[in-house]
């Protein structure tokens, strides 16, 4: 700043204005790139969905025709429609059970005093963070002698009961209701259900939103459990594990398997789309802040 | 920002009468709202956790009972070839996501925390990769560095640089499941930035009256103040690495062409086993070769390490806290 101040004596303000100028256009290029960079592969895959099959990896990136038709007929080539219905039942019943057994959990370690809770959040935590292929030799071990293996039971069933992430996410939101909230619900003589269904979850209303997107998202995404329970039933296949052997299933061409690969992406987008604050703070949250 | 793990609210002072009374009905209202993470804690956590380790010190095919055989399933691990090469792929992965991972994300965020205009947009275009589902994400990067063909390999030509073989290259095949991960770490990202955003801005000025340039407000500011971010960074990414299953699954099958992931052992770990991973090495001994009681003493190990990277996180967080606190 000194050099380009004392060549030119004419006053500090241009300079420092033009040099605040490049560093807008610098910054602004860079971020710029850096959204380029994350977006070119998802539109490479498009333009590969939509190219005919002798194109489709070939060297060209643009397709010489468009060919919409690709997204319908993959739905020919495999049984999406079941996978679809698979994933979906995974998904929405593991919502539901973790909102039904994680709000009321996530509520007791927030606001009630009880001996013990800290050791419990950190039962939390540590499981949370427990890598799912620690337990898999048991709890394979269970299910197999209950019968249930080959069917979506030991992936939806855990839900209902606990779900450390979710519980972990959602005391983070509730701690920050202020607690005079609560003790005036008390004070008003509601008891602790009254509390938490009249106070505390219309006010964690976009905290319970961002958990249960985080848990469709997180099952939807999913691949190691149902490659464990479901990987010798493809009628119980869901999406995910189904799209990783979409392309040696039946010989699809590469075109085909990109328009799955893009397919399989919808709902999360539309749900990020509709819900994109919620989903900001969510994340945020599970950082140590909070 | 309120402290972590302890916040206890202000003790409400209730009257000596009936106090037991009230002590047992809210013991018992505490249980009725745990009652279903308790069962499920027990049941899907501490039960299969303890049992891991019984199984870790058998002989056990899922068929038969389990044979007790002591330590022989550790002992094994250092004459099993395939284990070293997991253990090594796996700390491969730690150290190099860890540290690529925190500097990538630490990077992005810190330049989108400077635009001006635009900053709910690049937010957004950075993010949208981490809604892919990983299989469907190593696809994508499976086409994007299709040897030769593949767009990266075109813009390398352009430098006139021959493109290595990638997921087909046994050297390549790792860095090429990383940049998958990279791609995907939009989460870290966003927690990062969050924390850079939350800096109070009277620090930067101070900062700035002592003459301090924006490189050094960064170095002196920026960075010591979001350092439990960065921790818990560091602790998140061992901890993937350390599970990393699903990219080298679903890379090492499309490379190998098969694309037969959901069992053919002869594509986990293609190109030469250099994508077969602890996890995925835990995953064919136990479910492919059903030799339970294996896999369950290398979930033993895992559990070990991963413990103590929780343990990490959790004495920093505790340790935030308290400086929060005083």
């Amino acid at each position: 700043m000194t050099a380009v101040g004392a060549a030119r004596p004419v006053g500090v303000t241009r300079p420092v204005r033009w040099r605040k100028g490049l560093d807008w256009v610098a910054v602004h290029s860079l971020g710029l790139a850096l959204g380029l960079m994350f977006t070119l592969p998802i539109v490479f895959v498009f333009l590969t969905a939509v190219m005919s099959d002798s194109q489709a990896f070939t060297k060209d990136l643009w397709p010489r025709e468009w060919h919409w038709g690709n997204f319908v007929e993959v739905f020919d080539k495999a049984p999406l429609v079941k996978y679809l219905g698979n994933s979906m039942l995974y998904s929405l019943s593991a919502t539901a059970g973790m909102l039904v057994s994680s709000v009321p959990a996530a509520y007791a370690l927030a606001k009630l005093r009880w001996r013990g809770r800290n050791v419990a959040f950190l039962l939390v935590v540590g499981a949370m963070m427990l890598p799912p292929q620690v337990v898999a030799v048991p709890l394979y071990d269970t299910w197999s002698g209950l019968g249930l293996t080959g069917t979506l039971w030991p992936l939806i069933a855990p839900y209902f009961l606990f779900d450390a992430f979710s519980i972990f996410l959602l005391r983070q939101f509730i701690l920050t209701i202020p607690q005079s909230y609560v003790d005036a619900a008390r004070v008003d003589g509601c008891g602790e259900f009254q509390a938490l269904v009249r106070v505390v979850v219309p006010m964690a209303r976009p905290g319970i939103a961002a958990t249960a997107l985080f848990c469709f998202l997180y099952t939807w995404n999913d691949y190691f459990g149902p490659l464990l329970y479901t990987s010798e039933k493809p009628d119980r296949w869901t999406l995910s594990l189904a799209l990783s052997s979409f392309k040696g299933m039946h010989h699809v061409q590469w075109n085909l398997a990109m328009a799955v690969t893009l397919l399989i992406m919808v709902p999360a987008v539309v749900l990020f789309a509709f819900a994109q604050r919620s989903f900001v703070r969510g994340i945020t949250f599970t950082g140590v802040k909070g | 920002m309120t402290a972590t793990l302890e916040r206890v609210d202000v003790a409400r002072t209730a009257p000596a009468k009936g106090r037991s009374r009230a002590r047992a009905r809210h013991r018992l209202t505490v249980l009725a709202f745990l009652a279903p993470a308790i069962l499920g804690f027990a049941l899907f956590f501490a039960y299969p956790l303890v049992a891991t380790i019984g199984f870790s010190f058998t002989e056990y095919d899922l068929i038969n009972p389990p044979e007790w055989i002591g330590w022989e399933n550790y002992a094994f691990m250092f004459s099993d070839k395939l284990f070293l090469t997991a253990v090594y792929n796996t700390l491969w992965f730690v150290v190099v996501l860890t540290v690529a991972r925190v500097v990538f994300a630490l990077g992005v965020a810190s330049v989108i925390a400077r635009l001006k205009s635009g900053v709910g947009l690049v937010r957004t275009l950075c993010y949208l990769p981490s809604l892919a589902p990983p299989v469907a994400a190593t696809l994508v990067f499976f086409l994007v560095l299709r040897p030769n063909e593949g767009p990266l390999d075109a813009l390398l030509g352009w430098f006139g640089v021959e493109g290595p073989l990638w997921f087909a290259d046994p050297v390549w095949a790792k860095p090429g499941i990383a940049a998958v991960v990279l791609w995907v770490s939009g989460d870290l990202m966003i927690i990062i930035l969050a924390a850079i955003l939350d800096v109070p801005q009277e620090q930067y000025e101070a900062a700035e009256l002592d003459g301090a340039g924006a490189v050094r407000r960064w170095w002196h500011v920026t960075l010591p103040t979001i350092s439990p971010v960065l921790t818990f960074g560091v602790v998140n990414s061992i901890i993937l690495a350390l599970q990393l299953f699903t990219q080298a699954v679903v890379a090492g099958s499309a490379a190998s062409g098969s694309a037969d992931v959901t069992g053919s052992t002869k594509v986990l770990g293609f190109p030469e086993n250099s994508t077969l991973t602890f996890p995925v090495w835990l995953y064919t001994q136990g479910f492919r070769y059903f030799d339970m009681g294996y896999a369950a003493a290398m979930a033993t190990v895992l559990f070990v390490v991963s413990f103590a990277a929780t343990a990490l996180l959790v004495q920093r967080m505790r340790r935030a806290s308290h400086q929060e606190a005083s």
